[in-house]
C-alpha cells in the first residue's frame, strides 16, 4: 500500500488520455459485439429476448468498463498484476472447494448481470503475472531453466485446476496463452520442443484421466458419423448449417438450420455457425477479419510500446483473444473436437465478454501510456 | 543495461511478429475451412439442409366407392366426427378434459388414459378422445369450443356398408394393414396410420383401384418434428370407383328368401358371360362390427356357430353334388359313345357289385336317359359310372370346372375334390375301389363342390358348351372374352338339358311342384341330395334315415341347380340348404323364387307379368 503513493502523477489528463485512446480498437470490438447482438436477436427467433437484450446491456457495461480501465494509468495495473492473478487464483480455488463439498457442478459466482467464471478472470490474471514477472527480467535470466520455474507454476497452477472442472478449452487456452508468453518473452525455440515431447509423452496418461464424456468428444470428434444421433449431433448438424449457407448465406433469420433449432446451442458456442448459416461465407470472413483487426491492432500496440511489461500484456490479451476465435472456429468447423469454448464478443455469456473488454482495457491502457517509464523494480515507481 | 533492453525489444519484436504471422497463418486457415464447407462442399450440405427442413407428410385419399350394376351404393365413406385434443394448446389437460366429460361420455379411466397419452408424446401432437360422435355430440362440443382450449373437432371418412349384412361375404371389410401386407407392397399410403386396406372380398380383390394415390403435403418441420408451415401440396388421387356385375335388388331378394333356412347359399350367374349377378350365403354377418373393436365374445360366437356366419358358403363351403352331378356322368357316357339316349337299366331298388347293395331312393322300374334325369334314378346312374370308369367322370367333370378353383374376383375360393383313381393313390395310399365308382356316379363319395362350381356348370351345360368363368368386375371398355368350348356336343348337351327340363316340367320330374307358373318361360333344373355321413344298414333297415327329427347337423343337404329360360338359356342358379334334408323340398323352392325374380330383373321379362 506505502509503495502505491510512490506512483508519480501521470502525465497526462483525462481528456488527454481518451484523446490518445486507440479508437481503432475499441471501433472493432464494439463493431463484434454489435454483430453478437444481431446473431443472438436471430438465435431468438427475431427477438430481444431471451439473449440479444442482456448481450446489449453487457456489451455497454463491459465496453464502460473497457475504457475505465484503459484510463488507469498503467503503472497500477503493474503494481497490482500480481495481486490480480492471486485474487482470480483465490477466487478458482475457491468454486472449485466449493464445488467440490456440494458435489455441485457450479463454478461461477452470480453477479446478478452475469455470472463470474473464474476461470475466465484468470486468463487476465495469468497474462498480468507473466508480463510483469518477465517485464523484470533479462533475456539472460530467461534462458536460465530454473528462472523459468516460477511462470511454469504460475501457468500449470490454475490450468490444472481448470482442467479438473472440467474445462478443457479453457485449459488448452491458458496453457496456449502461457507458452505464447514465454515465447515472446525470449524463452529459446528448444525448450518448447522439449515440452512438446514431454506432452507427447505425457498424452497416454492424460487420456486415462479424462472424463468419459470427454474422451466421447474426442472420438466422436474423429468419426462423428458414427453417433450421428448422439454426441455426433451437434458437429454434423453444424457442418449442415454452414455448408447449406453458401457464399451470400439465407439471409437474416432465414437459416432454417438455426431457426428450426437443429443448430444446438446456437447462442453459445455455436453462434458462429448460425451467423455463417444466415451471412454465408462472405459474413463469416467479415468477422474473422474483424478479428484478425483486433488481434493486428493489438501487435501494433505491442511493437510500439515501450516498456517490456505492456508489450507482453497486449500481446497476451491479442493471442488469448485470438485463441477463443481459434478454438471456436476450429471447433464449430469440425477441425478439432467439441471443447466448449464460446465466440468472443458475439457468444453469448457474460463472463467471457467482460474479461475479453477487461483484457483490451488493459492493451488499450498500454497504448496510453506507451511511452511511460516503468523501472524494472517496482520500488522505484 | 541499455545493450540488454535493446536487445529484449528487438527478440521481442522479431517474436512478436513472428506470432503475428502465425495467427494471420491460422486465421488463414479457418477461412479456408470455411471455403471448403460454404463454397466447395455447399451444395451436398444444402442438400442435407433441406432433408432437414422438409418433412413430406402423406395424406390418404379417399377410397372408391362401390355400386352394383345399377348404380346402388354397395360401400361408401362417411364422415365420421371425431374429438381430439393438443396438449400444448390447453391451459390445464386435467380441467379441459373434466369439461369434455361433461359433453361426452367419458369415464374416468379414458381420462386417465388419455392424460397418460398426451403426456408421453409431443405437446402438440394431438390425442385422439373420441370418434364416431353422433350430431348432438358434435354440436355440443362445437357450442362449447370456446371453453375448450385444445380441443379439435373433426371427421374422418369412415368406410360404411348400407347393405350391411347382406354383402358382407362378397364386399369384404377394409381394416389396418398388417405387417406381411406392409412388408409385399411399396406404395407409402400403407405406412399411415390412418390408411385402411382391403382386408377381404371385393375390398381386398380391387384395393389397388379403390385405395387411390397417397396426396403429399411437404411442411417444413423444426428438429423437433412440429410443423412450422406448409410448403406445398399433392392431393392425391381418390380411389376410384368399382362397379359390380350384382344386382343389389336380386341380391337382396336371395339374401332374404335364403333366410327361412338356418344355412344355406345360392349363386346367381349370367350363362353367357359369367357375370355374377347374386351370391348369397346365410348367415352373414355385420360388417361394420371389424370397424370398431369387435368384441372377443362377439367373434368367438361368430367363429364357433355351426352356422359358419363368417364362411361365404358359395365359394368356400364344398359339399358332395349328390344328384346334381347326374348331367356330367351322363355326358361322360354319352360323348364316350357308350350309351345312347335309348339304352335302359332297370331299376329294382337297387344294385349289387359282389357282397356290397348300392340302393336307390326307390324302385323306378326300367329307365331310359330322360326318365332317369327326370326321376333321379340312382341304379341307372351307377350303370353308367361303371361303364364310364371313375377317371372318366373325372374328365368330364373338369370340363364343367369342377375340382380346382374358377378364379372369381374375391379372395378365398375353394377349389372342391374331383377324384381320380391316381388321386387316390397319391393322397390315401390306397387303390381305387369299383364301388366307389358307383358313388362317384351319383355325386357322392370322395366329390365335393362349391355352389359357384355347381351354378358354373349348368351355365356350360346350357351355354352351348362355353367355358364361361365367374367375374365380379370387368373392365367396360373391354370386351367380353371370347369363351372357348368344353369339347362336349351341342346334341349331347341337348339330351342332357331334355332331362333337366323334365325334372321340372315332366308329370313325375322331381322338382315339378316347383316348376314356373308362367306361360311362356320354362326352367330346367337338377335336385340332389348329400349324404353328410353314412347311412349304416341298421339305420336303414329301421327308416331312421328317413326321419326328420334327426339331429340337425345329421341331416343331407339339400342341391338344386336351374337354369332358364329353357328356350334360350340366360340364367343358372345353384341353391344349398345345409342340412336341408331334401333338394326337391327345401332347396327346389327356393330356386325356383329366385328365378323368378331373375326373371323379373331381367330388362327383356320386365313385360312378363309375373306374380309372386
Amino acid at each position: 500500500m506505502a509503495s502505491q503513493a510512490r506512483i508519480r502523477p501521470s502525465e497526462f489528463g483525462i481528456v488527454e488520455k481518451l484523446g490518445k485512446l486507440n479508437w481503432a480498437l475499441v471501433t472493432v470490438l464494439a463493431l463484434l459485439g454489435c454483430v453478437g447482438y444481431l446473431v443472438l436477436y436471430s438465435a431468438g427467433g427475431g427477438s430481444h429476448e431471451p439473449w440479444a437484450w442482456r448481450h446489449g446491456v453487457r456489451l455497454v457495461f463491459g465496453l464502460g468498463v473497457m475504457l475505465v480501465v484503459a484510463l488507469v494509468d498503467i503503472r497500477f495495473w503493474f503494481r497490482w498484476a500480481y495481486v490480480f492473478y492471486a485474487l482470480a487464483f483465490a477466487m478458482l480455488l475457491g468454486v472449485e472447494i466449493v464445488g467440490e463439498l456440494s458435489k455441485g457442478a457450479q463454478r461461477w459466482i452470480d453477479l446478478g448481470l452475469f455470472q463470474l467464471q473464474p476461470s475466465e478472470l484468470m486468463k487476465v490474471g495469468l497474462v498480468l503475472c507473466l508480463a510483469r514477472y518477465f517485464h523484470s527480467a533479462y533475456l539472460d535470466e530467461v534462458k536460465s531453466l530454473f528462472f523459468l520455474a516460477v511462470p511454469l507454476v504460475c501457468i500449470a497452477l490454475p490450468a490444472v485446476l481448470v482442467l479438473k472442472q472440467p474445462d478443457l478449452g479453457t485449459s488448452v487456452m491458458l496453457v496456449g496463452c502461457g507458452a505464447a508468453l514465454l515465447f515472446l518473452a525470449g524463452v529459446r525455440l528448444w525448450k518448447f520442443g522439449l515440452a512438446i515431447a514431454a506432452v507427447a509423452a505425457a498424452l497416454p496418461v492424460a487420456w486415462a484421466s479424462l472424463h468419459d464424456y470427454q474422451r466421447q468428444r474426442v472420438l466422436t470428434f474423429l468419426d462423428p458419423e458414427t453417433d450421428p444421433l448422439g454426441a455426433g449431433y451437434h458437429i454434423i448438424q453444424s457442418k449442415i448449417a454452414l455448408g447449406s449457407g453458401g457464399v451470400w448465406g439465407k439471409g437474416f433469420l432465414q437459416g432454417s438450420q438455426a431457426q428450426l433449432s437443429f443448430l444446438p446451442e446456437k447462442q453459445t458456442d455455436f453462434a458462429f455457425t448460425m451467423l455463417a448459416e444466415e451471412a454465408g461465407f462472405a459474413g463469416a470472413l467479415v468477422v474473422l477479419l474483424l478479428c484478425l483487426a483486433v488481434v493486428a491492432l493489438s501487435l501494433v500496440v505491442a511493437l510500439r510500446c515501450s516498456h517490456q511489461f505492456g508489450r507482453l500484456l497486449a500481446m497476451g490479451i491479442a493471442v488469448n483473444f485470438f485463441l477463443y476465435v481459434l478454438i471456436n472456429v476450429a471447433m464449430v468447423t469440425g477441425l478439432i473436437p467439441v471443447v466448449g469454448v464460446p465466440l468472443p464478443m458475439i457468444s453469448y455469456g457474460g463472463t467471457a465478454m467482460i474479461t475479453t473488454l477487461l483484457g483490451f482495457g488493459l492493451v488499450l491502457s498500454v497504448d496510453v501510456h506507451h511511452t511511460t517509464n516503468i523501472p524494472r523494480f517496482p520500488t522505484d515507481l | 543495461m541499455q545493450h540488454h533492453a535493446a536487445d529484449r525489444t528487438k527478440s521481442f519484436t522479431r517474436r512478436a511478429l513472428f506470432v503475428g504471422v502465425a495467427q494471420t497463418a491460422l486465421f488463414g486457415l479457418l477461412a479456408g475451412r470455411l471455403w471448403q464447407l460454404q463454397v466447395d462442399e455447399a451444395p451436398r450440405y444444402s442438400l442435407l439442409a433441406e432433408e432437414n427442413r422438409v418433412s413430406q407428410r402423406l395424406t390418404v385419399p379417399p377410397r372408391g366407392r362401390i355400386f352394383d350394376r345399377n348404380g346402388v351404393v354397395l360401400a361408401k365413406n362417411t364422415p365420421s366426427y371425431r374429438v381430439r385434443i393438443i396438449r400444448e394448446n390447453t391451459r390445464d389437460l386435467e380441467a379441459t378434459l373434466a369439461s369434455l366429460a361433461r359433453l361426452l361420455p367419458l369415464d374416468q379411466r379414458q381420462i386417465d388414459e388419455i392424460i397418460r397419452t398426451a403426456r408421453t408424446q409431443r405437446a402438440f401432437l394431438p390425442v385422439l378422445v373420441r370418434e364416431g360422435l353422433d350430431w348432438e355430440e358434435v354440436t355440443a362440443v362445437a357450442v362449447h369450443s370456446p371453453h375448450l382450449p385444445g380441443v379439435v373437432l373433426d371427421s374422418t371418412l369412415l368406410r360404411t356398408y348400407p347393405q350391411g349384412e347382406v354383402l358382407a361375404h362378397v364386399l369384404g371389410y377394409v381394416g389396418p394393414p398388417n405387417k406381411e401386407e406392409q412388408a409385399a407392397d411399396p406404395d407409402p399410403l400403407l405406412r399411415l396410420p390412418e390408411f385402411r386396406i382391403g382386408k377381404n372380398g371385393i375390398e381386398h380383390s380391387y384395393d389397388r383401384e379403390l385405395r387411390g394415390r397417397a396426396g403429399r403435403r411437404r411442411v417444413e418441420v423444426n428438429a423437433i418434428g412440429r410443423e412450422i408451415r406448409e410448403l406445398d401440396r399433392d392431393d392425391g388421387e381418390p380411389g376410384h370407383d368399382v362397379r359390380l356385375s350384382l344386382d343389389m335388388e336380386l341380391q337382396q331378394f336371395c339374401y332374404e328368401r335364403l333366410s327361412s333356412e338356418l344355412s344355406a347359399s345360392s349363386v346367381v350367374v349370367d350363362v353367357n358371360s359369367g357375370a355374377v349377378l347374386a351370391l348369397a350365403s346365410v348367415p352373414s354377418f355385420d360388417p361394420t362390427a371389424f370397424l370398431g373393436r369387435l368384441s372377443h365374445q362377439q367373434w368367438k360366437e361368430w367363429r364357433d356357430s355351426p352356422r359358419t356366419p363368417l364362411v361365404n358358403k358359395c365359394i368356400r363351403g364344398q359339399y358332395p353334388p349328390g344328384s346334381t352331378f347326374k348331367m356330367v356322368v351322363a355326358l361322360a357316357a354319352l360323348e364316350a359313345g357308350l350309351v345312347t339316349p335309348g339304352y335302359d337299366v332297370f331299376c329294382g331298388g337297387f344294385t349289387s357289385l359282389g357282397n356290397a347293395r348300392f340302393h336307390c331312393w326307390k324302385s323306378h322300374g326300367r329307365m331310359a336317359l330322360f326318365e332317369a334325369i327326370s326321376q333321379s334314378c340312382d341304379v341307372y346312374f351307377y350303370d353308367l359310372a361303371r361303364r364310364v370308369g371313375v377317371d372318366g367322370i373325372a374328365a368330364m367333370s373338369r370340363r364343367f370346372g369342377l375340382g380346382s378353383p374358377l378364379g372369381i374376383d374375391i379372395p378365398g375360393e375353394q377349389p372342391g375334390l374331383v377324384p381320380t383313381s391316381q388321386w387316390k393313390r397319391d393322397t390315401l395310399g390306397e387303390p381305387w375301389q369299383r364301388g366307389e365308382t358307383l358313388v362317384i356316379g351319383i355325386g357322392q363319395g370322395f366329390m365335393l363342390t362349391t355352389p359357384l362350381q355347381l351354378a358354373i356348370m349348368t351355365a356350360r351345360m346350357c351355354n352351348g358348351g362355353r367355358a364361361v368363368e365367374p367375374w365380379f368386375v370387368r373392365d367396360a371398355r373391354e370386351p367380353l372374352p371370347e369363351f372357348g368350348s368344353i369339347g362336349v356336343s351341342k346334341v349331347n348337351l341337348d339330351l342332357v338339358l331334355e332331362g333337366m327340363h323334365r325334372v321340372v316340367n315332366a308329370q313325375r320330374g322331381t322338382a315339378h311342384r316347383h316348376r314356373l307358373a308362367l306361360p311362356e318361360v320354362q326352367m330346367g333344373g337338377k335336385t340332389g341330395t348329400s349324404q353328410v355321413r353314412r347311412i349304416t344298414r341298421a339305420e336303414r333297415a329301421a327308416g331312421l334315415h328317413k326321419r326328420r327329427d334327426r339331429p340337425w347337423e345329421h341331416r343331407h343337404h339339400a342341391l338344386f341347380v336351374c337354369y332358364a329360360p329353357t328356350k334360350a338359356p340366360r340364367y343358372a342358379i345353384s341353391v344349398i340348404v345345409e342340412h336341408g334334408q331334401s333338394g326337391s323340398a327345401a332347396a327346389a323352392p327356393i330356386a325356383r323364387d329366385i328365378m323368378l325374380k331373375v326373371l323379373e330383373l331381367d330388362p327383356s321379362g320386365r313385360s312378363l307379368s309375373v306374380s309372386l
